[in-house]
């Protein structure tokens, strides 16, 4: 963690009294800061602290109301993405798919940038760019399926492809927005180590993440953001303060109470979820809550799939409470109270301009209906007093849910599904694009209400596994392959677990094996 | 939390609401002005006959268009609703004219024609996985020619002579013309009274109802709906069928108030409907596909065609005022909502 910002270097970006307002809200108000040549710049902040707008306007997508950015002792002013990229700067946003074009192969979608270019060559040469595209991915010492249409690749590797486009573009100032939120610990170590490489070139990077353990990783120094000010720059042995001053007040320590396991709910015999992976045992309790972890591509989303009626299993028997059950629809599987919150929430879960009421009792609409007609009075009580009970913090519940923050938006999801009684509970990564004091609050919602249900969890996260968990499963090829009991397990050996042996270099993200996953 | 006060304190800039109100309202602002610019410049427009003749005009148009509704609500789109109506107007004119049945027989034989339609775009969008677009592009066409083959091409009139030579005996039952030509206390048109009262079910459907809302969500999000467990395949279909139903009775109408099988009659019918449906977008700012919008897009185009005939304006110029509104509301709708964000 050594900061080689000596006295001479001069600083790379210096930015001075920035401000922005939307409409009444004040997203940044006089933020100053100065980001130097080969550093790694943590920036902290809940949700709507005004991290993405700062991003937005240091990468031309947007401008600001006031003050001035200069690059190299001169003043700039960014009118789009392409004259922000022109002095080096290069963003990656958290939107996964923002990143991608579909309908584009994977090298066409590395080489994005170098197409779009005016001077481009107007007819397309496929060797040179699938050589140029191979020259890239081995860079970062990538494997990916170049010629396959980017669509086959999964979440993980699409952020890989992502990056890669803008590790191409050679960058002096990289900026990434939660660029592990998609990744498991392995891929995260990988990403790290190109950080590392980057930085070591003199790249500077600016790194927005909710993870501390990945700040802890990379970051030479924080910048804390809170409601649109500077809360604070903090070195990298001070990151325990920096979350303290971005929440503004201390987080504490996560204690784990163990819930007593219940009744039997669910009984997976001998599930096979492709034909070469090797079957498995799964059982879930009422009461308890289960992680189900690993690396990304293991294979934890498709076991879900299969318990939601998205994905045939193979040689199975499936119980629940004790009597053969297999769903071939979302419908029959919520119909006998099997309900799966899946992990991309802008494209499972939320519908585009559907208000905060309506996201919430989509899938228990019948209740609030007689005669076919929805009884609004009905509706609006059982939205209010879900809202008061999760604590969602909004003006209103006709309110269209990209007004929430994303944690917020998540509690709406969750407490969607805890309209319903249901039997078993699956959330798919829950935590994802959500702030650490939301995800604590989630984390406790779903504990507190889990009496009477069984409850399954998908988390790549270590730290997030051990904050929810009673148990934790380990997947492995689509297999459950071993079983941690919460109580006594501590985080190195959950670490050295899901990464193989500790010996064993981590496995790639994009072998063969692997992609046939996804 | 920062989030939550800066939404405690929604008080937009004045320009902002300005802007917000136009979205708004314009449409139907633009609506009134038409109605007072008209009585002035020609006092005959405001005449309870005329408006009358307005609604009467719009009102196969208004079926057709909110048929639409209901298929863009699901996120697809209709094309074959003009190939619907034209072919329900040569089944009906079929079995009166050249089979001599009567108009209940009629009526029912071509809703089920047009039923037949609607199951075969949604069977061809939900289970061949064919675009909206190409599905029912393509089922025009089918329908287009299949309702030239019994007749050999040549329009149904009474007593016209049939390709094998016979003359025709039936003709159209007076119940049924009645439909079309029909006035409720002899100031109501009957096909007035009839898009009325299907305006109202579409609407309540739409916004009142546990279908419509998943309606809805299925053209917001197909997969988030799916993932609810909204049954999607069967709610899509339902919204191509009542689309093709609705086309149908709108054909029935035409067959009604014509008095003859006129096989070019339905072709202009699909482009004005689906024009009233998109127009419908930008009132009360809705941005979606609505009913009460496709309605009020729907008498917009009415009135300014009634208006500016009467002041003698080309025919011709016509489709070009059709155009323009369309163009200014899709304006409304998209290009002034996206930069008051």
């Amino acid at each position: 963690m050594s900061t080689p910002v000596a006295v001479a270097v001069e600083p790379l970006i210096r930015v001075r009294e920035l401000s922005k307002t939307f409409g009444s809200n004040r997203a940044l108000e006089r933020v100053s800061l100065t980001i130097y040549p080969a550093e790694v710049v943590a920036l902290l902040g809940a949700n709507g602290a005004g991290k993405s707008t700062l991003v937005k306007i240091l990468a031309g997508s947007q401008s600001a109301d006031g003050g001035e950015i200069a690059v190299d002792g001169q003043p700039r002013h960014f009118g789009s993405p392409l004259s922000a990229r022109r002095v080096g700067i290069v963003a990656v946003h958290q939107q996964i798919n923002e990143g991608i074009a579909p309908g584009l192969s994977v090298a066409e979608n590395l080489l994005l940038d170098e197409l779009c270019r005016p001077d481009a060559d107007f007819w397309l040469n496929r060797k040179r760019l699938l050589e140029r595209a191979a020259k890239i991915a081995a860079g970062l010492g990538l494997v990916l399926p170049l010629e396959a249409p980017i669509e086959q690749l999964g979440q993980a590797e699409r952020q890989l492809v992502v990056l890669a486009r803008a590790f191409a573009l050679q960058p002096r100032l990289l900026i990434l927005d939660e660029p592990t939120a998609a990744l498991s610990d392995a891929e995260a170590q990988r990403l790290f180590g190109l950080i590392d490489t980057l930085r070591s070139r003199g790249v500077a990077i600016l790194y927005i993440s909710h993870r501390l353990s990945d700040l802890q990783r990379v970051a030479d120094r924080a910048i804390v953001l809170r409601d649109g000010q500077l809360a604070g720059e903090f070195t990298a042995r001070q990151l325990p303060q920096a979350v303290q001053a971005m929440l503004g007040q201390a987080l504490q320590d996560h204690v784990y109470t163990p819930r007593a396991a219940g009744r039997k709910v669910l009984e997976l015999r001998g599930v096979k979820v492709l034909p070469r992976t090797r079957p498995f045992d799964l059982s879930l309790h009422e009461g308890e809550v289960v992680v189900l972890t690993g690396l990304l591509g293991a294979g934890k989303s498709e076991i879900a799939e299969v318990l939601f009626g998205l994905r045939k299993a193979l040689a199975f028997s499936v119980q629940l409470d004790g009597a053969d059950w297999l769903p071939g629809s979302p419908r029959e599987a919520i119909r006998s109270g099997v309900f799966f919150a899946a992990e991309d929430r802008a494209s499972q879960s939320l519908v585009p301009d559907f208000s905060l009421r309506r996201t919430l009792t989509l899938p228990f609409l019948e209740r609030f209906t007689r005669g076919g007609f929805i009884r609004n009075r009905a509706e609006a009580a059982a939205v209010e007093a879900q809202v008061a009970a999760l604590g969602i913090k909004t003006v209103g519940i006709d309110v269209p849910m990209s007004a929430l923050s994303g944690g917020n938006q998540q509690k709406v999801v969750l407490g969607r599904w805890l309209l319903g009684a249901g039997r078993v509970l699956v959330l798919d990564e829950p935590f994802q694009g959500v702030d650490v004091r939301a995800r604590r609050e989630i984390g406790q919602l779903l504990r507190d209400s889990a009496d009477g249900r069984a409850t399954l969890v998908i988390c790549a996260d270590v730290d997030e596994a051990l904050e929810i968990a009673d148990r934790i499963l380990l997947v492995r090829d689509h297999a459950v392959v071993a079983e941690y009991p919460r109580a006594g397990l501590d985080r190195a050996t959950l670490v050295a677990a899901l990464a193989g042996t500790d010996a064993d270099p981590i496995p790639l993200h994009a072998t063969p094996r692997s992609r046939a996953s996804a | 939390m920062p989030d939550s006060s800066s939404l405690l304190s929604p008080v937009p800039a004045t320009s902002e609401r300005a802007v917000q109100a136009l979205i708004r309202y314009g449409l139907l602002w633009v609506l009134a002005l038409i109605v007072v610019f008209f009585s002035v410049a020609e006092p005959a427009f405001l005449r309870v006959g005329n408006l009358f003749s307005i609604l009467q005009s719009v009102s196969i148009v208004a079926l057709l268009a909110l048929g639409v509704t209901l298929t863009m609500a699901v996120g697809g789109l209709d094309l074959s609703i003009g190939a619907v109506a034209a072919m329900s107007l040569m089944i009906a004119s079929y079995v009166m004219v050249v089979l001599g049945w009567g108009a209940v027989p009629a009526v029912l034989i071509s809703l089920a024609g047009g039923a037949l339609v609607g199951l075969l775009n949604g069977w061809l969008i939900v289970k061949m996985r064919v675009p909206d677009i190409l599905a029912t592009l393509g089922s025009m066409f089918l329908v287009i020619g299949v309702q030239l083959i019994p007749t050999g091409g040549r329009s149904i009139a009474v007593g016209m002579t049939l390709p094998n030579g016979d003359e025709t005996e039936g003709s159209f039952s007076t119940l049924f013309l009645a439909l079309g030509r029909g006035r409720l206390w002899d100031i109501v048109p009957i096909p007035v009274l009839i898009t009325a009262v299907v305006a109202v079910a579409v609407w309540l459907f739409l916004e009142r109802t546990r279908v419509g809302r998943l309606f809805y969500a299925i053209g917001g999000n197909e997969q988030a709906a799916r993932l609810a467990g909204a049954p999607v395949q069967r709610f899509k279909l339902l919204a191509y069928v009542l689309s093709a139903l609705l086309a149908s009775l709108g054909g029935l109408l035409l067959a009604a108030r014509l008095g003859r099988g006129d096989v070019s009659s339905g072709n202009g019918l699909v482009l004005d409907a689906l024009g009233a449906a998109l127009i419908g977008f930008a009132v009360l700012g809705a941005k979606k596909p609505n009913a009460f919008g496709t309605l009020v897009g729907a008498l917009l185009v009415a009135a300014l065609l009634n208006g500016l005939t009467m002041l003698n304006a080309p025919y011709y110029a016509q489709d070009f005022v059709k155009g323009l509104v369309l163009v200014l509301a899709l304006m409304f709708t998209f290009g002034l909502a996206h930069r008051a964000r």
